[in-house]
């Protein structure tokens, strides 16, 4: 009977498609110290809006400093956010209480098996930590269940419950990340490049991990990386960002097959190809000079300093973001001339 | 089978699969309070720290209880009689010698109290003033770790935590002091406050500590916090940047939380070893404070007092010099140590 409550919930919220996470219009300034009585504003994150449905994943690729990291941080409140709403299930995330619960549906797993793993903590405490935070358990023997349970779930030993994090291999303690992450049961999950600092051996045994968890437990992922060969195995949509913005949003296929955005297609021909034809039809792109500094982003467009179509119109204006095709943003004055 | 110790052969024996027992061990969880028992267990192992540990308990043991039944005090003039001229013959005695008074009173049948390391040159009896030496010097490095720790502890975390304009100015005060000469800045505020001290305190309780006390503890409370405040500013701001940190707020952690948890933990070891390493610095201070005459108000002695007072008689009675001068080294050294074993037992990365 609970079941078939649950199922139906399910259900109702796919026919109205409230997507499970909306953001709108996010800012997320970094007042940067510039002497004793001067600060200017880093704008990490500058006006950025997706959805993220229920079971989906959303990757997020960039350069690195871009802001992706920030970008999930802020998605889950761990910054005071400077601009934009959050809304989870159609409600909007604000304030001391919403945010409390919301805690305990969204977490995260980061990019630093290392750092994020305290080495003065036991494998056992560290997975236990979210259920000692919020006392989801009676006692101390339904509490070591619980992590023992979380850790056969992510595929690690029992008998290494009682270690420390730095005895382990990066892949082992990328799990033991994800195990603390599952232990409130969220609902959504930000990780943030969670195989970016393993061998690629184990990138793809961790990255089928994420996709068979959220098979069985209907999670909701963004998924952050910085090469896109990572995300797209495992993102239904893709999200790329240049300086704090996004500049094309849409689907795996389109963004692979067909990419708008000039700083995409840069991307995407630098993924290497199988396929011999296709690669000799399509030459690589390759960008010159370096991603600018937040600080001083350029006027207009951010791509516009390394962009090969750039026009006088680049540098007055930001390119709205518009809808090339269904589900397929673009923020660029020129996509049309280009493609 | 015997085996021939040079052998390479592995031996068998070495790989016995493991036993229930062995196996039990492995799985059982332990309690979740692990990281500080662990670490006093880890200490515990540490012989020479626990040696270094015990001689500091006997000596702070000793400075307390010996005073109690002590039959002479730091300040008593043995040859000294109200309306009798002084009593040479307790002038500087030797070890285990008696005066003139006291030989009479043996010769009679009475038991007379030992002076072990002899009189000084008041005829002060020397072992008890060692005693109080080193309670002196005890008390002023601890009470001076004490304060350098709270404002160190203070400072260092607001300017961590709050950032921005705030800890640009602290950190520039810091860098001003830092820049000063140490030893000068020592001597002029202390010889500035004890003048301008005396008068202030006269009456209070504090006037029985003495100003020269006061003025020392009120130099390390102005000088010696800087590198305190330092590391535990480093310290936070390193923390602030490790993602378990930030895995705790996510999983919904309040600041208590992340303090007692995270921030604990992850710097005790370094402030406990700096405070424990500031205790022997400040007995040092205050040593040449009162080698110079700045430091404690006569006749209380300390043991750098005692050292510098016993330079005028090194040639006839080097003991007097030695003597405290091992205290000073015992008590320096078994703090060394033991912050070291500190160090080791709570940094699980760097023992084992
Ligand atoms: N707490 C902070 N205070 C000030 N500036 C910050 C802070 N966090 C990030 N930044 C700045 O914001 C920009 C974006 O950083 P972010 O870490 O989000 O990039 P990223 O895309 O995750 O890069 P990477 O791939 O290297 O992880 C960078 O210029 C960084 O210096
Ligand atoms: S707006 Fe201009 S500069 Fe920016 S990507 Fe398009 S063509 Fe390039
Ligand atoms: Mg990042």
């Amino acid at each position: 009977m609970k079941k078939k409550i649950k199922s139906q919930n399910i259900i109702k919220s796919k026919e109205t498609s409230t997507p499970l996470v909306d953001v709108r219009n996010l800012k997320q300034y970094f007042d940067i110290q510039m002497g004793l009585f001067r600060s200017k504003p880093l704008k990490a994150v500058d006006d950025v809006s997706f959805t993220i449905g229920h079971g989906e994943t959303l990757g997020l690729v960039g350069e690195s400093g871009c802001g992706k990291t920030t970008v999930g941080r802020s998605v889950l409140h761990l910054y005071d956010i400077t601009d934009g709403e959050i809304y989870f299930n159609g409600k909007e995330i604000k304030g001391k209480t919403s945010i409390e619960k919301f805690r305990k549906e969204s977490t995260m797993v980061f990019q630093d098996p290392y750092s994020s793993l305290n080495p003065r903590m036991t494998v056992a405490d560290i997975i236990g930590e979210p259920l000692d935070i919020h006392k989801m358990y009676k006692d101390e023997k339904e509490r070591n269940e619980k992590i023992l349970e979380l850790m056969d779930y992510v595929g690690l030993n029992s008998e290494h419950a009682a270690r420390y994090a730095h005895e382990f291999s990066g892949g082992q303690r990328q799990r033991i990340g994800i195990a603390r992450a599952l232990a409130i049961n969220p609902s959504f999950i930000v990780a943030d490049e969670p195989v970016s600092a393993l061998d690629v051996s184990i990138q793809a045994q961790v990255i089928n991990m994420f996709e068979e968890l959220q098979n069985s437990l209907h999670l909701s992922y963004l998924f952050i990386a910085h090469d896109l060969l990572v995300v797209r195995h495992i993102s239904d949509r893709i999200a790329v960002m240049y300086l704090g913005k996004i500049v094309e949003m849409g689907s795996t296929e389109d963004l692979y097959n067909k990419p708008l955005h000039p700083y995409s297609q840069s991307l995407i021909s630098a993924v290497p190809v199988p396929d011999p034809n296709y690669a000799r039809k399509h030459k690589r792109i390759i960008l010159e000079g370096d991603i600018p500094s937040p600080l001083n982003a350029p006027s207009g467009c951010p791509f516009r300093t390394r962009c090969p179509y750039a026009k006088d119109i680049c540098a007055e204006s930001m390119p709205e973001f518009e809808e090339a095709s269904t589900e397929h943003f673009i923020a660029c004055h020129r996509w049309q001339d280009i493609n | 089978m015997k085996k021939n110790p040079l052998s390479m052969h592995i031996d068998a024996d070495k790989f016995l699969p493991a036993t229930d027992e062995e196996k039990e061990y492995l799985v059982k969880m332990r309690p979740s309070s692990t990281f500080f028992k662990d670490s006093i267990r880890r200490l515990k192992k540490n012989k020479i720290a626990m040696l270094a540990f015990f001689t500091i308990v006997i000596i702070i043991l000793a400075t307390i209880f010996v005073p109690l039944f002590w039959p002479y005090s730091y300040e008593q003039q043995l040859g000294l009689t109200p309306g009798k001229p002084v009593d040479a013959s307790y002038l500087n005695l030797s070890p285990f010698e008696y005066g003139t008074t006291e030989l009479e009173k043996i010769e009679a049948g009475e038991r007379v109290f030992p002076h072990v390391f002899g009189t000084d040159g008041q005829g002060r009896d020397y072992f008890i003033r060692v005693i109080y030496g080193a309670r002196i010097s005890l008390l002023v490095g601890f009470f001076a770790s004490i304060i350098v720790l709270v404002i160190g502890l203070t400072v260092g975390s607001i300017a961590g935590y709050v950032g921005g304009k705030v800890d640009l100015v602290i950190m520039r005060i810091v860098d001003v002091i830092y820049s000063l000469p140490e030893m000068l800045m020592v001597i002029l505020i202390a010889s500035v406050l004890r003048v301008t001290l005396a008068p202030i305190i006269e009456g209070t309780v504090l006037a029985k500590i003495g100003s020269n006390i006061i003025s020392l503890f009120i130099v390390f409370a102005i000088l010696y916090w800087v590198s305190m405040a330092r590391l535990v500013r480093g310290q936070i701001l390193s923390l602030r940047e490790q993602e378990y940190v930030l895995a705790a707020r996510a999983a919904g952690a309040k600041g208590s939380w992340i303090i007692r948890k995270h921030l604990i933990p992850n710097t005790i070891s370094v402030i406990f070893i700096s405070t424990a390493l500031q205790i022997p610095s400040a007995i040092f201070t205050e040593s040449y404070l009162s080698f110079l005459g700045l430091g404690v108000n006569a006749p209380m002695p300390s043991l750098g007092s005692l050292a510098s007072d016993a330079l005028n008689g090194i040639n006839s009675y080097p003991y007097r010099l030695i003597i405290p001068a091992v205290v000073i080294s015992l008590i320096v050294l078994s703090l060394n140590l033991f912050g070291d074993g500190l160090r080791d037992a709570f940094d699980p990365k760097l023992s084992e």
